[in-house]
C-alpha cells in the first residue's frame, strides 16, 4: 500500500532540512540552550517602550530552552540505549555462536540500532552535546542465552521509549522517537517468538517504563 | 483558501507534515469527502472548522475505525481452514483488537466525544495465504497510522494509551511477518503515514 501513496518525509529528515524547526531556531540564535538564554539577556537589556511584547518573548525563548534541554535528556538516554543495543549485537556477530537465519536476523537488528543511534546522535547534536559511548560487556555464553538476553534488551528498550513518548515536548523528536519505538517492538516480538515465548508479554497494551525502571536493569552491562 | 473549490480527490493523497491542527482537521474532513462522496464534504469542513479542541476526539475516532477493521478482519479469519498456529495468532489477535476498541470507545467518552459507528466490512480472504498476507499490510499499516497521529494527539494521557496500543499492533505485524517468513522489520524507522494515505488503504475493505 506504501508504495502507491506518499510517504510523509521522517521526522530525522524534516529536523535536518526544515527551516522552520525550533532546532533551527535555537542554532540561529547561537546554538542550542546557552545561546537561547544570552537571546533572552539580550532582549531583556535591550528594553524600550515594548514592554509587553518583550516580556513574551523572553517567555517563550525561556519555554523553548527548557523543552531543548528535556528532550536533549530524553534523546541522549535513547542514544545510550541504542549504543549498548549496536554494541550487543556487533559483539553477538563476532562471538561466532549464530549462523545461517539467525544469523541473518541479528545483523539486520543490529543494523537497525546502529542507524538509530547515528540518527539520535545527529538529533542530540542539534540540541546539544551528544552523549558518549560507553564501554559496554556482554555475558555470551550460548546461542540460547544470547537470545534471551536480546529479547529482555528488546522488550525493555520498547518499554523505555513507551515510556518517555508523553515527556517529549517537540513534535519532530517525538515522531523520530515513535519511528523507533515500534522498531523496537517489532524486534522484541521477533525475539519472543524465537524463544517460544508470547510476543505480546503485557497482553493488549503494552507497559511503559521509566529512566528509573531502565536505567539500573542497563547497569550490570556498561563498564567504566 | 476558499474551501468550496478545494478538489478531495487531489488532496485524498496529501501528507500532513508540519500542518496545523485545523488544517489538519480540514484535510481530515476533505478525505472522508473522497471516501463518501464529494456532496459529503461541504457540511463535514464546516463543521471540522467550527471545532476548537476536538482534536483528540477525532484521532482516536480514527485508531478505533482501524481497531474495528482488524477485529472484524480476525474474526473473519477464524472462519478459514487455518493451521493450529496461524488460528491461535488469530484468536489471540482478534482478542487484543476488541480489547483496543472497547479502550478507545472508553476514552472516546471519557473525553465527552461520540464514538464513532462501526462500518461494514468486506475482506478479500479465502485461506491462510491470503488471510495472512492481507493481516500483514493491515498491522503494517496500523503501526504507521498510528505513528503518523500520535504527534497530534494533545493530551498526555492519550498519547501514553496509543502508544500502549502502538507497540502492541508493531509486536502483532512481526509476528505475523514470521508467520509469511518475511524480516519482521523491514526498516530501521517505522513509516509514519498521514490519515489520508491510511484511509486510502483500507478504503476498499470498507463497505459503502
Amino acid at each position: 500500500m506504501s508504495d502507491t501513496n506518499p510517504e510523509r518525509p521522517t521526522a530525522l529528515e524534516e529536523l535536518a532540512h526544515d527551516p522552520g524547526s525550533r532546532k533551527e531556531f535555537l542554532r540561529k540564535m547561537g546554538g542550542g540552550v546557552a545561546g537561547a538564554s544570552a537571546f533572552a539577556l539580550f532582549l531583556a537589556a535591550c528594553g524600550g517602550d515594548k514592554k509587553a511584547g518583550q516580556g513574551s518573548t523572553t517567555q517563550q525563548t525561556d519555554t523553548a530552552m527548557k523543552e531543548a534541554s528535556g528532550d536533549l535528556e530524553i534523546v541522549n538516554y535513547a542514544l545510550t540505549l541504542e549504543y549498548l543495543e549496536a554494541a550487543f549485537y556487533a559483539d553477538v556477530v563476532g562471538s561466532g555462536l549464530f549462523k545461517g537465519a539467525q544469523l541473518d536476523l541479528i545483523k539486520i537488528f543490529g543494523d537497525h540500532e546502529q542507524q538509530h543511534v547515528d540518527a539520535l546522535k545527529a538529533t542530540a547534536m542539534k540540541l546539544g552535546t551528544p552523549a558518549d559511548k560507553p564501554n559496554t560487556k556482554f555475558q555470551l555464553d550460548s546461542a540460547k542465552s544470547v537470545l534471551e538476553l536480546a529479547a529482555t534488551v528488546e522488550n525493555l528498550g520498547s518499554a523505555a521509549y513507551l515510556g518517555q513518548a508523553g515527556r517529549i515536548q517537540n513534535k519532530e523528536v517525538l515522531a523520530a522517537a515513535l519511528s523507533i519505538h515500534t522498531v523496537e517492538a517489532r524486534h522484541a516480538s521477533a525475539l519472543n517468538t524465537l524463544l517460544g515465548k508470547s510476543h505480546t508479554p503485557d497482553g493488549a497494551f503494552a507497559v511503559p517504563a521509566s529512566m528509573d525502571e531502565v536505567l539500573p536493569k542497563v547497569q550490570p552491562f556498561i563498564v567504566n | 483558501m476558499n474551501q468550496d473549490t478545494l478538489a478531495a480527490d487531489t488532496l485524498a493523497a496529501v501528507e500532513f507534515d508540519g500542518l496545523t491542527r485545523s488544517s489538519f482537521i480540514l484535510k481530515g474532513a476533505l478525505v472522508a469527502g473522497s471516501v463518501y462522496g464529494a456532496a459529503a464534504v461541504g457540511p463535514f469542513v464546516k463543521t471540522a472548522l467550527a471545532q476548537t479542541g476536538g482534536g483528540d476526539v477525532e484521532i482516536l475516532n480514527f485508531a478505533l475505525t482501524l481497531e474495528y477493521l482488524e477485529t472484524a478482519f480476525y474474526v473473519k479469519g477464524q472462519t478459514l481452514d487455518l493451521s493450529s498456529e496461524v488460528m491461535s495468532v488469530a484468536k489471540e489477535l482478534a482478542d487484543h483488537e476488541q480489547q483496543h476498541v472497547d479502550a478507545l470507545k472508553a476514552t472516546i467518552e471519557k473525553l465527552g466525544g461520540t464514538p464513532a459507528a462501526k462500518p461494514a466490512f468486506t475482506f478479500p480472504i479465502t485461506d491462510q495465504a491470503s488471510f495472512l498476507k492481507l493481516a500483514q499490510t493491515l498491522e503494517d499499516t496500523g503501526v504507521s497510522a498510528y505513528n503518523g497521529a500520535a504527534p497530534g494527539i494533545e493530551s498526555k494521557e492519550v498519547l501514553g494509551a496509543a502508544g500502549s496500543i502502538v507497540q502492541i499492533e508493531a509486536r502483532h505485524a512481526a509476528r505475523i511477518r514470521l508467520l509469511n517468513k518475511v524480516g519482521p522489520a523491514p526498516d530501521a524507522f517505522d513509516k509514519a503515514l498521514g490519515k489520508a494515505a491510511v484511509l486510502a488503504a483500507v478504503k476498499p475493505l470498507i463497505k459503502a
